[in-house]
């Protein structure tokens, strides 16, 4: 019995996991293009991916290994954009099957990304390991042989296509973000404010001194701050804010 | 480029990406009470992903006015309620084709 519910978790996972391999192609693929054409051999371009499975810091550090940057700086830089997964992971642990033991949840922390933690954070249920497992199975398999593709066909693709690419990233993120703010004032309300924030942070010239990976940081606790201040969620309305983009979990457990 | 030197920087990358992922997993067990504190952990992903999207987005494809055009675009799916792929990739080839005339 317990093991036919956690093929089914798994199985749910994998779907809710599908579109977001589905959407990491291009932006993988991009990633897989950039590296290679800057002078990055192949497999150590599919290899970053496997490795770092995240977007923003592995973009910041392989520009940064191309230009000849020091490991410090390499280092430091990835840390400062990634540490954003750490407020991810904290909101993650309070949903988090307690019964969870130490392998799995290093083998979960692996792949928390912005995505998969958008799609676990909308379910209305505790996140269990075969579930967790399923929905990250895919997007690590469609970052690296999106990747793998990329860094392949390199020089075959002509300027005008791999420029275009470059906002496949980015396209992704408003998937995520737009249908969350049009149901939820508060998520319309914090969105504006962490946009406002950076753009505030990256025009003025007294701000210059700050790095873009800190920009995001300072962006998001203003952001999530002031918008926990202002739009408290009290324990019930807890679910109405994370409403399913798409189908509810219990049609396939229960 | 040292390939050596590249190798080391791409492992010190992916342990430093892991670690913010995987230390509140390990470490953090307790249920947090505070209604403030969860609902800034609620809020969180909105604010990371709106502050990383914009502006850069408008710079993601060496042309100011086709990236315009690509934002337009992917706004528009989103709003509609696309999917993840198909707004990615409507974003792309509103840019592949504005490029032609900008």
């Amino acid at each position: 019995m317990k093991n036919k519910v956690q093929r089914e978790d798994f199985i749910y996972g994998l779907k809710r996991g599908f579109p977001i391999a589905a959407g990491y192609l291009p932006v993988s693929f991009t990633f897989g293009l950039m590296a290679v054409s800057g002078g990055i051999p192949v497999w150590m371009a599919v290899f970053i991916s496997l490795s770092n499975l995240t977007s923003a810091g592995q973009f910041a550090g392989t520009n940064l290994i191309l230009t000849g940057a020091g490991l410090f700086e390499i280092t430091l830089t990835t840390f400062v954009i990634n540490l954003r997964y750490m407020l991810m992971s904290l909101s993650l642990t309070q949903r988090l099957d307690k019964n969870m033991s130490l392998p799995e949840r290093m083998l979960i922390g692996y792949g928390v990304t912005d995505e998969t933690f958008s799609v676990a954070s909308l379910e209305q249920d505790t996140l269990t390991f075969s579930y967790l497992q399923g929905l990250i199975l895919g997007p690590v398999l469609g970052w690296t042989l999106g990747t793998a593709l990329g860094a392949m066909i390199c020089s075959a693709l002509p300027d005008s296509l791999s420029n275009a690419m470059g906002i496949a990233l980015y396209g992704m993120f408003i998937a995520i973000l737009l249908p969350a703010a049009k149901r939820s004032k508060p998520v319309f309300v914090i969105l504006l404010l962490s946009v406002l924030v950076v753009c505030l942070l990256r025009y003025l010239p007294l701000f210059h001194w700050i790095s873009s990976g800190f920009r995001v940081i300072i962006a998001t606790i203003i952001g999530a701050g002031i918008g926990a201040w202002r739009y408290p969620i009290k324990e019930k309305e807890e679910n109405a804010v994370k409403e399913p983009i798409m189908k509810q979990k219990g049609e396939v457990t229960q | 480029m040292n390939l050596k030197k590249a190798f080391l920087a791409v492992l010190l990358m992916a342990l430093f990406t892991y670690i913010p992922r995987v230390l509140p997993i390990v470490i953090f067990r307790r249920e947090i009470k505070s209604t403030y504190i969860k609902s800034f952990l609620n809020y969180v992903p909105y604010a990371v992903l709106g502050a990383l999207t914009f502006p850069d987005i408008l710079y993601s494809t060496g042309n100011f006015i086709t990236a315009v055009c690509g934002t337009v675009a992917a706004i528009f799916l989103a709003y509609r309620e696309k999917s993840l792929v198909i707004v990615a990739l409507g974003a792309i080839f509103a840019v592949y084709i504005t490029g032609f005339i900008f």
